[in-house]
């Protein structure tokens, strides 16, 4: 084995007043390495330390947070001795970093070409011309169209996955030994995940560049990486090889992450042709308005373009498709929420435009709605018990004691007991999604139409969410479309999969059967974008 | 994040209500007892320096400066605390109706704000009092018009935000109407800033009451306000410099006590703050 890249050893990092309330170390005697143009994974959830350990790396820590003992030797040299101006040569120059969320991670203020050259600039010596030529070749590398083009254009322009390319490109240029990549493609729908990741790994080999990949995700890792480290709570809990690790997981820590991942059960509960249909959807087109001019708004934007689709009692329909598909306005339509511009939407046979008042109060009550992030779906300043509580305000002949029993019952139910005074942030956000599914569940609806619930939540909680979110489902029998990016939880939940993209419905189908056997070529692109380390245990 | 308890230690509380207990034991127990008539004339003693029977000495007219004072706080709070409640109430009124509603409403009442904005306060609130004449309640009602605008846009801009949060699309789903959905979810999230506005207000309000007294349009002599009590001691600045030192103080004591307690209450309403 050649000499380490990155050695770091016995790493210990405290916030400053943790100790004295008896809270345990942000990162306790952490140790692993990383050799030169090697692919390793930092895997662990929420709060267990990753992004503190990349922050490390490159003494970044947040104030109030310091290293305590340990050492980080980056090609033999102890990281911890330099001065200031040695690590801003370091940063940059010798490690990159590539950030999460690619929307804020670039300057708004300046063009591409500022920031692509500011790296160059800074850590190697070259003339204006040669920095030029340098930008123009890793933007082709980065695979960006017009490369030319995208120097002179600011970063509002791009999508999520093209900045993230261009913040690649941009860490890659002073050509670093080591890349860390904390989260790179988390807010990035499946699709660009997979290319943006694909090029990390293309280009790392191609540059000899080590990559230090931090993600909760076991597909990334295990279609990506060669090594990988577990952390838990700022320790370190198993490190190896990933197909080791992944397979025969030793520590009980890791197996219960592996065995978070959704799967798809072997035996699917048929679907009941007869029974009655909740939601139907014909031909429905949704329209935002244009961008509003000087005089009168522009065109509007067609987002969902005559789409059909149904939902039966008991039944949970999948609504796949990656960011910008339309597939979130749906579910808002179909609840009434966005006026459609075409097409009728239907609920146990009513059209939803044509309801009187009576009926669309009915109707209000039993469709629901759960979200996707849950620190923005419930009121800071409402207390759980009355947020859970808020439909049944609209129940008639429903006294305020039976009122606090339903919902200490509803809570009770998603585990939540006892938590009715509480205030949102004093909540994980698992605790928080449960709060989301008790609102949706506690007037007994005949439809719940669920927006990505789990893609805000840790691997272990996601399981956890997902799983209770099914039996409240098969236990109340209510019809379900479920809208979300992640096939592999589509895998588990859904009985029947709906594709969309662009707005339109590409391929609809039962779940095993888009899975296994799709028609369309976005079904498949999207099928083989999937990570899943189901490849890696056949050859193990 | 817990620092130390030095930095726990609510030092914007602790003399934030110091300040303001002061002003309200003085017009407390102005409303009972003043050492001396506020308006009683005493020309035996004028532009006497401070002393044991006048603490803050006497005004060219030998009247009591701590009784004007006294009376002073009472009137100038008055005005003030009239004004926040009136510019505030309606501004917040104004801001959740065009925030929340949008579209034509929001366009008009924001142009009408936008006019208001064009003119200087004080300036406005000038010609509104040639027009209404000069007396307290004209004086509220001109100063709230002119502050108006700017609480309504304060108000309007943190409801924009919070009208697109997704607990208030799951109020909507929840079936609730709009009324209910804006006072139970918008107005307690839009609130925080509006309180820290209205004890910045209240010192921006003393400070253009007294700048309108000093012109001579604000609360009519010989009652006294410390605006007008500044205005009269203009010309005897260097002879009786106590004559513009102690409302001078008066009006800086005040204004700084309310905002810096105005910093302490937004913390405490925080229910994020709590843990």
């Amino acid at each position: 084995m050649p000499a380490p890249l990155l050695q770091v050893e016995g790493l210990r990092i405290l916030a400053v007043g943790h100790e004295a309330d008896g809270r345990p170390p942000l990162l306790d005697d952490f140790s692993f390495d990383v050799a030169p143009g090697e692919f390793v994974a930092i895997v662990g959830e929420s709060g267990s330390g990753k992004t503190i350990t990349a922050r490390a790396i490159l003494n970044l820590l947040p104030p109030g947070v310091k290293r305590a003992a340990g050492s980080i030797r980056l090609d033999g040299r102890d990281l911890m001795t330099l001065s200031p101006d040695q690590m801003r040569k370091v940063r940059g120059g010798d490690v990159g970093m590539v950030f999460q969320e690619p929307m804020v991670s670039l300057n708004p203020a300046l063009t591409i070409r500022c920031q692509l050259a500011e790296g160059l600039k800074l850590h190697r010596k070259l003339s204006s011309v040669e920095i030029h030529r340098r930008c123009l070749q890793m933007l082709t590398r980065v695979q960006i169209a017009d490369p030319e083009r995208c120097l002179a254009s600011y970063p509002h322009e791009f999508s999520g996955g093209m900045r993230q390319r261009i913040m690649l490109a941009s860490v890659l240029l002073p050509k670093p030994k080591l890349l860390i990549a904390d989260e790179p493609t988390t807010a990035l729908d499946t699709l660009s995940q997979r290319e943006v990741l694909e090029l990390i790994v293309e280009l790392a080999r191609d540059d000899g560049v080590a990559v230090l990949l931090i993600t909760h995700d076991l597909g990334l890792v295990a279609q990506y990486a060669r090594r990988v480290v577990v952390l838990e709570k700022g320790r370190l809990v198993e490190s190896g090889e990933t197909q080791q690790i992944l397979c025969h997981p030793a520590h009980a820590y890791t197996q219960r992450l592996v065995n978070s991942l959704p799967h798809r059960p072997d035996v699917r509960a048929a679907i009941n042709a007869n029974a009655p249909v909740v939601l139907s959807v014909a031909r429905a087109s949704v329209d935002y308005p244009g961008r509003p001019g000087l005089l009168r708004a522009g065109p509007p934007k067609r987002v969902v373009k005559n789409v059909d689709l149904q939902v039966r009692e008991g039944e949970i329909v999948a609504l796949v498709g990656a960011s910008g598909s339309g597939k979130t306005t749906l579910g808002r339509a179909v609840l009434g929420l966005k006026p459609l511009s075409g097409g009728a939407i239907r609920f146990d046979g009513v059209d939803l435009g044509a309801m009187s008042p009576r009926q669309s109060i009915d109707f209000r009550r039993a469709a629901q709605l759960v979200f996707q992030d849950p620190f923005s779906s419930l009121d800071p300043r409402t207390r759980i018990g009355d947020t859970v509580g808020a439909t049944l305000r609209h129940v008639s002949g429903l006294g305020r004691a039976e009122r606090r029993a339903r919902v200490e019952a509803v809570l009770d139910e998603v585990g939540l007991a006892g938590f009715a005074e509480r205030f949102p942030h004093q909540m994980s956000g698992g605790q928080r999604q449960r709060v989301a599914i008790a609102r949706a569940i506690i007037s007994r609806p005949r439809l719940v139409v669920a927006d990505e619930p789990v893609s805000a939540l840790d691997m272990t909680i996601q399981l956890q969410v997902l799983t209770l979110f099914q039996k409240l489902q098969s236990q109340y029998g209510f019809a379900c479309l479920f809208i979300t990016h992640d096939l592999a939880v589509v895998a588990q939940v859904a009985d029947w999969v709906v594709v969309m993209s662009e707005g339109t419905v590409v391929e609809s189908g039962m779940t095993d059967a888009i899975l296994d056997d799709p028609q369309h070529e976005y079904t498949k692109a999207l099928l083989s974008a999937t990570p899943s380390f189901s490849a890696l245990a056949l050859t193990a | 994040m817990t620092g130390p308890a030095i930095h726990r230690l609510p030092l914007n509380a602790i003399l934030g209500t110091a300040l303001v207990g002061l002003l309200v034991a003085a017009i407390l127990i102005g409303l009972f007892w003043m050492p001396y008539g506020p308006i009683a004339i005493d020309l035996d003693h004028p532009l006497a320096p401070p002393s044991w029977a006048h603490w803050f000495g006497t005004d060219q007219f030998g009247r009591d400066v701590l009784s004007r004072a006294m009376l002073g706080a009472r009137i100038s709070t008055s005005i003030a605390l009239g004004t926040v409640v009136v510019a505030i109430s309606t501004g917040t009124c104004v801001g959740l109706i065009t925030g929340f509603l949008r579209g034509w409403t929001d366009r008009l009442l924001m142009a009408a704000s936008d006019a208001i904005l064009a003119f200087p306060g004080i300036l406005l609130a000038l010609a509104l009092i040639a027009v209404l004449g000069s007396s307290r309640s004209s004086i509220i009602l001109a100063l709230s018009i002119a502050y108006l605008p700017s609480v309504a846009r304060v108000v309007r801009s943190a409801v924009l935000s919070i009208r697109e949060r997704e607990y208030i699309e799951a109020s909507r789903v929840a079936g609730d109407g709009t009324i209910y959905i804006v006072l139970r979810h918008v107005l307690p999230n839009a609130l925080p800033p509006v309180v820290v506005l209205a004890t910045s207000l209240f010192g921006w309000v003393v400070l253009a009451e007294s700048a309108l007294s000093f012109l001579g349009v604000g609360v009519p002599p010989p009652a006294p306000s410390w605006g007008n009590m500044l205005s009269d001691a203009r010309p005897y600045m260097e002879a009786a410099n106590w004559l513009s030192i102690v409302p001078g103080f008066c009006i800086m004591g005040t204004v700084l006590g309310v905002n810096l307690l105005g910093d302490a209450l937004r913390d405490w309403l925080d229910p994020r703050g709590e843990t």
